[in-house]
């Protein structure tokens, strides 16, 4: 039906926004944003629930339409060439939409044919699949009594069905306990050393690190900073920090003795964060002014530093 | 190139289907075997006593009347049923219709064989009825043929309409309703059981803007006959109202509900 569109190769930038709107009616979810993302990039929209991140990317997934604004992907047109554009990419979504009445190959089989891969090619592909995933003895079992982790870990290998240029994951570790998290980090950094494209969304900073080589920081629809992780951290804060707590409430009114400890300090209502460069040196000088917290640690700074730095919000709510 | 879209999308269907083929095949045959026993024959002795019973019935035994218009009826129950809880399935539960225009697959093309799908299942219980009124001798007619084919048409005529209002739905909580309020009252007073005729003439009317009591008129004269042709336009013509409204009301549900 779309043969005759022809897309660009993918040594070009994969996905270019430029102003990019979404609005439901009144309420604008993704305000003017602009980014682009490259040929084998791990590219991160980090941001809390409510930030635009899964409307921005249900938009370069080409399910959603573009309220404003430019938005290529594969130098396609996601109104004109969805199809095409769909088929090139393998989506992870929040939720892992399998037919849990349905086998596990069932599931990658049937998936296969919505692009039109034929049971057999299928099965051949779904059984690599599984074996990529490590579920190659769960082939035949119901997808329902599988773990959260088992489950996502199918869906990625289903995403993958069609061999797609780019791979899109919203929120990929949601609600996984921590080795669940951990088995898939490595399954993802595998694709991305064989040359993958991953768009991924999330609110854990830790998987944003470990995850993206540029990520983009949104806040109420808007993009408030871009970098890499590193970048990031270089620029909006300091290279350790340095949490005290007095206390809930008791904060507040320690706020003399915490002054110029570090470059920077934030009071928030259950803990105290110095930005130093030497944060074992701040909480000595701590020490010296004769402030006795409950507790303290020093640790690197992270991405949640530069989010609450962005926004003077912390990320999770 | 290749498959078209809605037949991809009804593979999944038919994945579903065949891993309960055994318990929908018994259900085709045996379900209007038990309907004709009980109320065809049971009820049908009582009836065909009757002093008018010949002229009331337009010349047919009991259980040649009730009969055919288990092809309306059957097709109902099963479209309305399709249509609610599996179709809520894909668009809350699953979200198996989400899953499936990330995709090249379009709302359309899942809304298209969702709908092949459909008629695919009505096709099988119509049917069974149609393999069970081989064996009596009032009902053995090549009129079968063209009566499964106006169960499918009957089947879409509900189907389309109530997958229009399954996408609008984030909870099952109407649903009961509308088979309460909905499909029971058609069965009772759809012209299925007696002719519409039978009842106080104001509610006659609204027997003939049900789309079942088209569809049971539509089957019964493929089987029996006496079918004028100007009525059986007007049978058609109403049920493809239903089915066309449907699918536009429908179609605009998907949209809004998958792509918006």
């Amino acid at each position: 039906m779309h043969s005759c569109v022809t897309l660009a190769p993918v040594s070009e930038a994969v996905v270019t926004a430029k102003s990019l709107v979404k609005r439901f009616g009144d309420f604008t979810a993704v305000d003017r944003i602009d980014f682009d993302i490259a040929p084998g990039e791990a590219f991160g929209f980090l941001g809390p629930n409510g930030a635009g991140k899964t409307s921005t990317m249900r938009m370069v997934g080409c399910v959603s339409p573009v309220t404003e604004g430019e938005l290529r992907i594969f130098g396609g047109d996601p109104d004109r060439d969805g199809r095409e554009i769909r088929r090139r990419m393998g989506v992870v979504p929040q939720l892992d939409r399998l037919d849990n009445e349905l086998t596990v190959l069932e599931n990658l089989v049937i998936y296969g044919r919505y692009f039109d891969i034929d049971r057999t090619e299928g099965r051949r592909r779904a059984r690599e699949l599984l074996e990529f995933v490590q579920l190659t003895d769960r082939a035949d079992s119901r997808v329902d009594p599988l773990s959260g982790g088992q489950k996502r870990r199918i869906s990625i290998a289903r995403s993958l069905i069609n061999e797609p240029d780019m791979l899109l994951l919203d929120e990929p570790t949601t609600g996984l306990d921590p080795q669940a998290r951990h088995v898939l980090w490595d399954k993802l950094y595998q694709l991305k050393e064989g040359g993958a494209t991953l768009v991924v969304t999330t609110h854990f900073m830790d998987e944003a690190e470990q995850l993206c080589d540029r990520l983009v920081v949104m806040d109420g629809g808007r993009i408030v900073a871009e970098g890499s992780p590193a970048a990031l951290i270089a620029e909006h804060a300091t290279r350790e920090v340095l949490e005290v707590r007095f206390g809930q409430r008791r904060n507040e009114a320690h706020a003399e003795l915490v002054d110029r400890l570090g470059e920077r300090v934030e009071i928030l209502p259950d803990r105290i964060l110095v930005y130093a460069h030497d944060g074992e040196a701040a909480l000595v000088e701590l020490h010296r002014r004769g402030a006795v917290p409950e507790s303290a640690l020093v640790r690197r700074a992270s991405l949640e530093d530069v989010f609450l730095h962005l926004t003077g919000r912390t990320l999770v709510d | 190139m290749g498959t078209p879209a809605a037949i991809r999308v009804w593979s999944r269907e038919l994945t579903f289907t065949r891993r309960i083929w055994k318990s929908l095949t018994m259900a085709a045959f045996f379900q209007p075997l038990l309907y004709l026993l009980g109320v065809g024959v049971g009820v049908g002795a009582l009836v065909d006593a009757g002093p008018d019973a010949g002229e009331i019935l337009g010349g047919t035994s009991y259980f040649a009347f009730y009969a055919t218009a288990l092809f309306a009826t059957t097709a109902m129950f099963t479209s309305a049923q399709e249509s609610l809880w599996p179709t809520l399935d894909g668009f809350q539960w699953t979200e198996g219709y989400f899953a499936m225009v990330t995709t090249p697959l379009t709302p359309d093309d899942v809304l298209a064989g969702i709908t092949i799908n459909h008629a695919f299942r009505t096709a099988i219980s119509a049917s069974g009825l149609a393999a069970v009124l081989l064996f009596f001798d009032d009902t053995r007619s090549i009129g079968l043929i063209p009566a499964v084919a106006g169960a499918v048409v009957t089947g879409l005529a509900f189907a389309l309409p109530i997958t229009g209002w399954t996408a609008r739905c984030t909870t099952d909580r109407s649903f009961p309703t509308i088979l309460r309020f909905g499909i029971i009252p058609m069965f009772l007073f759809g012209g299925a059981f007696y002719p519409v005729e039978q009842l106080p003439g104001w509610l006659q009317p609204l027997a003939w803007i049900t789309p079942l009591w088209h569809g049971v008129e539509l089957c019964r004269g493929a089987v029996l006959g006496g079918l004028e042709a100007a009525d059986l336009a007007v049978h058609l013509a109403v049920l493809a109202l239903f089915v066309g409204g449907g699918w536009v009301w429908a179609r605009r549900g998907f949209h809004r509900r998958l792509a918006q």
